[in-house]
């Protein structure tokens, strides 16, 4: 089961994505961390964030949920002191250390911050978070912007930087070739969809802040087809393939698509053993499918 | 937390959309004030609801049908099983509590109080149950305290049933330390005119219910704190109105 990602070896594709797993303490009391392929740990900016106001979670029937929580996190200086070293007390693989910001010298800081002072595998840069003003997705939705913010990143650190794209774009290929031609020596895909939900009782928004991100099966279909369209255009681009996966299956299909490596996410709140589930599945699916290795599998489709 | 499967041995409607469900499973460990998070088929996350009583291996839960995924738990039948999380968040801390409690409770934030006073009860402590609903359709669960030897007093806002008024029209101040659970604005109105020597449980929309996602967190005088984790029950003096 095991799978490169660019230069960083994984045991198993199957990684906990960024706000699905806090920094792995809560998930350590039901499971052992090291089964993990890797850990995307929660979204961190330079200061410390509260996140919206709430109700900041809404269901979408059995396809789905919208969250609006708003990059709450501790900020980088707690998250260097406390988070990644308590982290690094119960998990021995792989960090791949989740980072945000609201102007390109935050994204720069914070990737310094957190190269110089933690032992994270790879930087992964959210310019796709929808659910913050004056930054996040503003970054992924134009590639000029996303450009730049991985050249900022790129010129901080000597880590493997995956910027983490929004599936909120016209072209997400644009996007990504952007984010490669700036040095970027990967891509995770997709982040949240931008939804909506009314409570038509109360005539008003399900969420405080509105509007929110949709994850869940209901954007698998999205996200397997943006990260097939990626891998295509950007040939030889490690690929974390991220949106609505829920089982084993669904790892081989992202990996078919162009991914080298899987995030799940919502299904870790639906299910609190999702991963461990899924990477016990695996290799009972790769034998009914006749897959040797996955990395056999990449990109095939 | 807990994952396990829970046989349902029975379902029954209470009171107005209120609906009382006993499960058979892993009780172990479990504490009052504390709640599961219920699978329910076709939906995708999880219905929070909290515990209101154990009795060997047979979990109760009293809940309320606000949506799709609650009139669905209320047509279950015996025999069906759920996927339930268990022992989740922190509970009433019980040390708190003199020899004189007051539990106050607001249509469905009335059940985790019953298992709490029948663990009071058990400690030898005078506990003194004061229910508020909205009208007479929605009383339930007065019974249930006076069988475990607690002074009950239920008031009705429309006075269709007990006193009319709200639950702070029956409590005598000064009140002894009190334990709460109930809408915002009683909980509210319970700190301004009661005060904040007691505990009350919190309710928020949640994602996982078990501490990763942070969507429930509420800003507390000691700093962000999960529902699902830190809480549901706080401190009522840590809480800001």
């Amino acid at each position: 089961m095991v799978v490169q990602l660019g230069h960083i070896t994984l045991k198993n594709p199957v990684i906990p994505a960024s706000g699905t797993c806090g920094f792995g303490q809560e998930m350590h009391e039901w499971l052992d961390l090291n089964i993990l392929g890797a850990i995307a740990t929660k979204g961190t900016t330079r200061l410390p964030r509260y996140g919206n106001p709430v109700p900041r979670i809404a269901e979408c029937g059995a396809t789905g949920m919208l969250n609006a929580v708003g990059l709450q996190n501790p900020g980088v200086e707690e998250v260097i002191r406390h988070e990644i070293p308590a982290l690094r007390q119960i998990y021995q693989g792989p960090i791949i250390a989740n980072v945000s910001g609201f102007n390109i010298e935050d994204y720069a800081y914070v990737c310094e911050r957190v190269d110089k002072e933690t032992d994270a595998a790879i930087l992964e840069v959210n310019i796709s978070c929808p659910n913050v003003h004056n930054g996040g997705m503003a970054f992924g939705t134009s590639p000029k912007a996303a450009a730049e913010v991985t050249r900022a990143v790129k010129a901080v650190t000597t880590k493997p930087v995956f910027m983490k794209l929004s599936p909120n774009v016209t072209d997400i290929t644009a996007i990504a070739r952007a984010c490669v031609e700036a040095g970027a020596d990967g891509l995770c895909l997709i982040n949240t969809v931008l939804g909506m939900r009314i409570d038509i009782r109360r005539r008003k928004p399900v969420l405080a802040n509105r509007y929110g991100g949709y994850s869940g099966p209901g954007i698998f279909p999205i996200a397997l087809r943006m990260v097939n369209q990626v891998s295509k255009a950007c040939p030889g681009t490690p690929i974390i393939g991220c949106g609505g996966v829920q089982r084993a299956e669904d790892v081989i299909e992202m990996m078919m698509a162009g991914a080298s490596a899987v995030e799940i996410g919502a299904a870790n709140l639906q299910n609190p053993n999702a991963c461990k589930q899924i990477i016990e599945q695996l290799p009972e699916v790769m034998q009914e499918l006749q897959i040797d290795h996955l990395r056999d599998i990449i990109g095939i489709v | 937390m807990k994952q396990s499967k829970w046989n349902i041995l029975s379902n029954v409607c209470i009171a107005e959309k209120v609906w009382k469900m006993v499960l058979r499973g892993d009780t172990t460990a479990m504490q009052p004030g504390q709640f599961v998070e219920i699978a329910v088929p076709g939906y995708y996350l999880r219905r929070p609801i909290s515990v209101c009583d154990i009795q060997d291996d047979c979990l109760t839960i009293i809940y309320k049908t606000v949506g799709h995924g609650t009139d669905l738990m209320a047509r279950m039948q015996p025999g069906e099983t759920l996927d339930i999380l268990s022992c989740l968040g922190h509970g009433y801390d019980l040390r708190k509590a003199g020899d004189e409690v007051l539990v106050v409770g607001g249509g469905v934030g009335v059940p985790p109080l019953i298992y709490l006073a029948k663990q009071l009860r058990a400690q030898g402590k005078h506990v003194h149950a004061v229910l508020g609903f909205n009208t007479e359709k929605e009383v339930f669960a007065e019974e249930m305290f006076a069988s475990l030897g607690c002074k009950v007093e239920v008031c009705t806002m429309d006075g269709s049933y007990g006193r009319r008024g709200v639950v702070t029209d029956l409590i005598a101040k000064p009140a002894p330390f009190y334990y709460a659970c109930g809408p915002l604005p009683m909980l509210r109105a319970i700190a301004e005119t009661v005060g904040t020597n007691g505990q009350m449980s919190m309710e928020e929309r949640m994602g996982c219910g078990v501490g990763i996602c942070v969507g429930c967190s509420i800003e507390t005088k000691k700093g962000v704190r999960r529902v699902c984790k830190e809480g549901p029950v706080f401190d009522a003096e840590e809480l800001i109105w």
